[in-house]
């Protein structure tokens, strides 16, 4: 039984009148009662249609009048208090005879003109296995899903004119209505389908899912509907990037705030025209939350650059450290895309030893996200056996938020080189000394010339808080460096032209190079270490 | 000079840097530059080796980057990424005017087109940077030419080859070497 009062009757009338479909109906009615929507639709529809031709219909032993245990008190409710002691005049003038024909084929199987269909044909079991079949087929790993539905923007402006339209009504018969009590298109829809698709892919449905399911539809005939609300609100409209038009919802909703109700009825009808053709549904599209993986990583090879190296549009180095750690995680997490991280990075000559360099990366839509510790071992030894050029150890699933850590702070954290030093003069047993008792050393870099093309020109104070070299032989030493990050140490050894002040060849009174560097440690203490 | 040889491993501008050459600049005999073209286009200019202030190892007397009334080189600024309110500099743009202790004046080219980023003023305080260390600390600017024309700039310069060949044509000729 619908939860109908009398004093609905001539609403839904209006509405029926108007070219509405039974659902839509419901919604302007603010039937809060989610079982009333899930009847098929033909039993709605001849529901309402026995309700609206009921002319004893004012009788208080009236069908739609009585208690309704399972109807959730709020909106309904708030509707009988907040309009009091109006319903006195209600049965007076109230219910002026519409005329059949029009009842009629609105009830039937004529488009709707709010919803365009989207209530009328894409609310039912048919629907729910179509996107079922869809979702199935894309083979994914999931536990609940979410629903959302993308809707053309002019069914707002539908919506709008429709309002009007119940709300002149409203006004008539002295009820109080808000717009806000109208149930909204999206969500009939999901008191619908939620419990239908649920059914058939045989997870519950989560507002907080992982895995979101989305359907869209389109109207092309009415697309020109949002067009006069340009040339009223300009300034709602203005283009941006990666939108293919101006008329987003959101912009169409924030124009119709605006629009006097004066100015809307004059520039677009109401009730709203009558469309010869329903909404058609796009593609069901599948998208699972990201999924972060981190882990330290070592790098061996002087001849690997850390993402991959493109010069001109072409290819300078056959790998990268990036496309060694993903490739095995796109294919098991069976992703679309990611991206990749990391606490620094060193140049394609430099190799990462010790612990390895945090990283973090990103698997964008992962088809399977879940992988047990022992899964997550036997993909770090995947990676691992599958290149010599680097190591993998911490492999493992973290949070959005814990990627964050790795970038937080990272200026001050401490870093440690191991370089070969080739000196002009030969060393002498006092420079060797002399470079272990300098601590603290405070020095200016300017922005390296090497990297001057793609960052700006400043001075950055760096510390370098130890130093020890040990002796190779006349022209050769080992220096290990414990720096601040951000220390550029192939520039504090050569002096880039005299820009790193002061730079070792200062320090020595030499000509100093660099002619090998190993990153030795990142201080960073993220991700934590797993036990193996 | 050092010898690529005797250290085991090319240097530092060997690794990364080419090197071109323009000669007798603005027509006057031996004024040679030197211009370090980095892989990433970036370009460092210096006196070449065989320009008067170093094959005479003169003396300097001041070095003057106020290459006009209303233009001084110091006061160029970049800011940013993409080097935004650097001078814009020509070919025969000036970079500096040195001169030397018995007198001359030598004016410095920029030799390419590009955006200055800036000049050495070390070389202010300590000008026998020019002398000592010519190719490195004692350079007098940096400029980074435009992507599309990182190519082209370098056609009208001479290669290394090309400015040895010039160096050995000059000792056959001239009676009086510069
Ligand atoms: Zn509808």
């Amino acid at each position: 039984m619908l939860p109908l009062k009398t004093k609905d009757r001539p609403i839904v009338r209006a509405l029926l009148a108007a070219g509405c479909c039974a659902r839509c109906v419901l919604r302007f009615c603010c039937i809060g009662l989610q079982s009333a929507y899930r009847q098929t639709y033909e039993d709605l529809a001849s529901e309402l249609h026995a309700f609206v031709s009921d002319e004893e219909g004012d009788k208080p032993s009236d069908g739609a009048k009585q208690e309704r245990p399972e109807d959730p008190p709020c909106k309904k409710a708030r509707l009988e208090t907040e309009q009091g002691d109006a319903e006195d005049g209600d049965g007076a003038g109230g219910t002026q005879p519409q005329p059949e024909t029009d009842v009629d084929t609105a009830v039937s199987s004529t488009v709707c003109v709010v919803c365009l269909g989207v209530l009328q044909h894409y609310c039912d079991k048919t629907f729910a296995k179509k996107v079922s079949e869809v979702v199935t087929a894309e083979d994914y790993q999931f536990d609940s899903l979410v629903l959302s539905v993308s809707l053309p923007a002019q069914l707002s402006v539908r919506e709008h004119s429709t309002w009007l339209l119940v709300k002149k009504q409203v006004r008539e018969k002295g009820v109080c209505l808000g717009k806000d009590d109208v149930i909204q298109v999206k969500e009939a829809f999901k008191w619908i389908m939620n419990d239908l698709v649920s059914r058939e892919l045989g997870v519950p449905v989560l507002a907080k899912s992982l895995f979101e399911v989305s359907v869209g539809f389109t109207h092309p005939e009415t697309d020109g509907d949002c067009h006069f609300l340009a040339t009223t609100c300009s300034d709602c409209f203005k283009p941006a990037k990666n939108k293919l038009s101006v008329f987003t919802r959101m912009a169409v909703v924030k124009a119709l705030e605006k629009i006097s109700e004066e100015n809307f009825r004059r520039r677009f009808p109401c009730p709203p025209s009558r469309p010869s053709t329903g909404c058609a549904a796009q593609d069901v599209q599948c998208l699972h939350v990201s999924v972060f993986v981190a882990g330290r990583y070592n790098k061996f090879s002087r001849t690997l650059p850390q993402t991959p190296w493109v010069i001109d549009g072409e290819r300078r180095m056959e790998s990268s450290v990036e496309e060694l750690i993903t490739a095995p995680l796109l294919s098991s997490f069976r992703s679309e895309g990611f991206n990749f991280c990391s606490s620094g990075r060193e140049d394609v000559d430099v190799r990462t030893l010790g612990n390895g360099r945090p990283f973090a990366v990103e698997l964008l839509n992962p088809h399977r996200a879940q992988f047990s510790r022992a899964e997550m071992h036997q993909l770090q030894e995947a990676i691992n056996s599958s290149s010599e050029l680097i190591r993998v150890r911490d492999l493992q699933i973290v949070t959005r938020d814990a990627v964050a850590h790795m970038k937080e702070g990272e200026e001050d954290k401490t870093k440690s080189y191991g370089a070969l030093i080739w000196t002009q003069r030969p060393i002498e047993k006092d420079d060797i000394e002399f470079i272990n008792n300098i601590k603290e050393l405070r020095i200016a870099q300017k922005t390296p010339l090497r990297v001057l093309h793609r960052r700006p020109l400043a001075v950055r104070q760096r510390l370098i808080h130890t130093m020890a070299a040990s002796f190779l032989d006349a022209h050769h030493f080992h220096l290990n460096l414990r720096t601040q990050a951000g220390t550029y140490i192939k520039e504090f050894v050569h002096g880039d032209f005299g820009r790193t002040k002061p730079n070792l060849c200062e320090l020595m009174n030499a000509d100093t190079d660099i002619l090998e560097l190993d990153v030795e440690s990142v201080d960073v203490d993220w991700p934590p270490a797993v036990e193996d | 000079m050092e010898s690529a040889e005797y250290r085991g491993t090319p240097s530092v501008i060997d690794r990364y840097f080419t090197r071109w050459y323009k000669t007798d600049l603005k027509g006057k005999p031996c004024e040679d530059h030197c211009i370090l073209q980095h892989s990433n286009r970036i370009c460092v200019i210096t006196l070449a080796e065989s320009h008067p202030i170093l094959q005479k190892k003169k003396r300097i007397q001041s070095i003057n980057y106020q290459i006009s009334a209303g233009c001084s080189r110091l006061q160029n600024k970049v800011s940013g990424k993409s080097k935004r309110g650097g001078q814009f500099l020509t070919e025969l743009a000036p970079l500096c005017r040195i001169t030397s202790t018995d007198g001359e004046e030598y004016t410095i080219f920029s030799c390419i087109r590009g955006r200055l980023l800036e000049v050495n003023e070390d070389i202010l305080k300590t000008p026998d940077l020019l002398l000592e260390k010519p190719s490195t600390e004692g350079y007098i600017a940096v400029i980074l030419p435009k992507f599309e024309e990182s190519k082209s700039i370098t056609e009208g310069l001479l290669t290394r080859a090309e400015y040895e060949d010039v160096l050995l044509k000059r000792t056959g000729e001239s009676k009086e070497p510069c």
